[in-house]
């Protein structure tokens, strides 16, 4: 593995004619963590990828691995292992062909491409041609495409996309295994609960802008309580005196910063009666979804 | 300098591999050997056996014997050229259709250097279709020759340099179907133009040029007639052509008027397409 590199990312905008796909996009990647990368679908992730591969040309803005763009990169696949969406391949060449045509373009060696094929455990099926191969299979088809030039960095699109539960949970472990060599791994996807277990940090997008950039525990908003009571104006009025934050919900008041306790003290001192006090983990996937928006329910 | 070597190796090998880890390449062969041998073995029996005998009836086609040979096997490359064509837009088109683009970009992200490895081996693989080609061209028509009693020509050293011409020719036109993939990305699209402008357009093209002097002096740049300027010798220009105005430029010019055709092909094909977004 060659050195680990930061991804860092800076102004980074790309229009389509009249439609603006990423606006002003700045973040950074850290070596030694998974990243997620998130966004509802169309919100600009892979315009964003291939832009820091060097596929799609930016409107503005550099995308860099530790300063140098990947079109300038001295080794390309041995500093950055990549996997777009699980198409780009011809559908009559055999996966070990496949993998071997790159390694010869990128001067890897072919005791590699077995190396990798065994990897992601696909060695069995490595002279079938790549046409009859599931979804599944291409993932990890795609994956060991990534890891061919033992790479410090990893660019992953949505590489849960297609897989069984066993596989789902074996990428999970293998990318935190990436990760704890020391490795920067990122990766996309459009839903925050197939990452959730895996990333350490994430980044968010919609609609080409970042949202969100940081851990996933500070994303939770904290917990919110819960009340209700058949005298709700005089609960709410108290509740607003007594400084929280009051949402009026189907099933009550949604209170922020007041714990349960408080809010009971404050309904007791205010003579209102409660029907209902409960504590709710509103839950990082809330968080993420009123981050993104409307398309975030998708 | 020696990374520009080395990346330009590792490109073509690339490149090379390519080509062969796919089955297209020798189904096409097998096609392009096939029709090549049956055509020119027609012609031989035509002209050598049974146009012999019917000579004396007066219609029958005139070819003087010396240019028998040469008529018969440039049959490899003014009937097969297409197969070449075909081939080197296949092989381009693929990459945007089958999206192997990315890969071939993350591995070299010079796009240049992929097209210019792209160009040098389908160059090579042009030529070992026009190999193979005259292997049955020459293979059936000089057994047809030789057992009709004609001479079949292969003891001349001008006949020699009339193969080395077809395999020229035969490399370029890889060349320009490469050159006509990049420019026209569509799979579909591209096999329609080539099989259209070839098998239809231009020999209509080209009779059109023989009405006049004008019209032929335009008509020898069109990309077949250079061809067969190049190679020297061809079944259109000894027979169909024989009636009208018909002008042929010097071998070398025509082969330099078909690598131009590549190469305004190819460098379009950069700009347009090859240099675009990958999305």
């Amino acid at each position: 593995m060659s050195t680990s590199t930061t991804i860092e990312i800076t102004g980074l905008g790309k229009s389509f004619g009249p439609v603006r796909a990423v606006d002003d996009l700045t973040f950074s990647v850290r070596p030694g963590q998974v990243t997620g990368f998130l966004g509802p679908n169309g919100a600009g992730k892979t315009t964003t990828l291939r832009m820091l591969l060097g596929l799609v040309r930016p409107t503005e803005g550099t995308a860099t691995f530790g300063g140098t763009e990947y079109r300038n990169l001295k080794d390309p696949l041995a500093t950055v292992g990549t996997a777009l969406e699980a198409s780009s391949f011809h559908p009559g060449r055999s996966a070990r062909n496949h993998l071997r045509v790159y390694a010869r373009a990128a001067g890897i060696g072919m005791k590699r491409v077995d190396a990798v094929l065994a990897q992601v455990g696909i060695a069995a099926f490595a002279d079938r041609r790549v046409g009859g191969y599931s979804l599944g299979m291409r993932q990890r088809l795609g994956l060991a495409f990534a890891l061919l030039g033992d790479p410090g960095v990893l660019v992953l699109d949505e590489p849960v996309n297609g897989l069984d539960p066993e596989g789902i949970k074996w990428i999970r472990s293998f990318l935190g295994q990436l990760a704890a060599e020391g490795r920067t791994v990122l990766v996309s996807s459009h839903l925050l609960s197939e990452v959730q277990q895996s990333v350490d940090r994430v980044i968010i997008i919609s609609h080409g802008s970042l949202v969100y950039e940081g851990g996933l525990a500070e994303l939770e908003s904290g917990p919110r309580v819960l009340a209700d009571s058949p005298d709700r104006a005089a609960l709410e009025s108290a509740l607003l005196a007594a400084g929280a934050e009051v949402e009026t919900t189907a099933g009550g008041l949604a209170v922020l910063g007041l714990t349960r306790e408080q809010v009971g003290s404050v309904a007791l001192s205010a003579g209102a009666a409660l029907s209902l006090l409960a504590t709710e983990n509103s839950g990082i996937e809330q968080a993420f979804l009123e981050l993104v928006g409307e398309g975030g329910s998708l | 300098m020696t990374t520009v070597l080395t990346d330009a190796a590792a490109a073509l090998r690339a490149e090379f591999s390519k080509i062969f880890t796919v089955r297209m390449w020798w189904v096409l062969l097998i096609v392009l050997a096939g029709y090549v041998g049956f055509t020119a073995g027609i012609l031989a029996l035509v002209f050598g056996g049974v146009g012999g005998a019917l000579a004396g009836g007066g219609n029958a086609p005139q070819i003087p014997d010396a240019a028998l040979p040469a008529i018969i096997y440039s049959i490899a490359s003014s009937v097969g050229y297409v197969f070449p064509v075909l081939f080197g837009a296949l092989a381009t088109t693929a990459e945007f259709r089958h999206q192997t683009l990315t890969p071939t970009f993350l591995a070299t992200p010079r796009r240049g250097l992929v097209l210019g490895a792209k160009f040098a081996v389908l160059a090579v693989v042009g030529a070992g279709y026009g190999l193979v080609a005259l292997a049955t061209s020459v293979g059936i028509g000089s057994s047809i020759l030789a057992a009709t009693g004609h001479d079949t020509g292969l003891g001349e050293t001008d006949t020699w340099w009339l193969l080395a011409r077809i395999v020229l020719a035969m490399a370029i036109w890889a060349v320009i179907g490469v050159g006509l993939g990049a420019l026209i990305p569509s799979q579909v699209a591209a096999i329609v133009i080539v099989l259209a402008f070839t098998q239809f357009l231009e020999p209509i093209l080209r009779l059109v040029a023989t009405f006049w002097d004008w019209t032929a002096s335009i008509g020898q740049y069109l990309p077949g007639a250079a061809s067969d300027a190049l190679v020297g010798s061809s079944i259109f220009t000894s027979l169909g052509m024989a009636t009208g105005q018909t002008q042929s430029l010097d071998w070398w010019a025509g082969g330099l008027v078909l690598l131009a055709y590549a190469i305004v092909a190819g460098v379009f094909g950069y700009f347009t397409s090859w240099r675009r977004d990958v999305t």
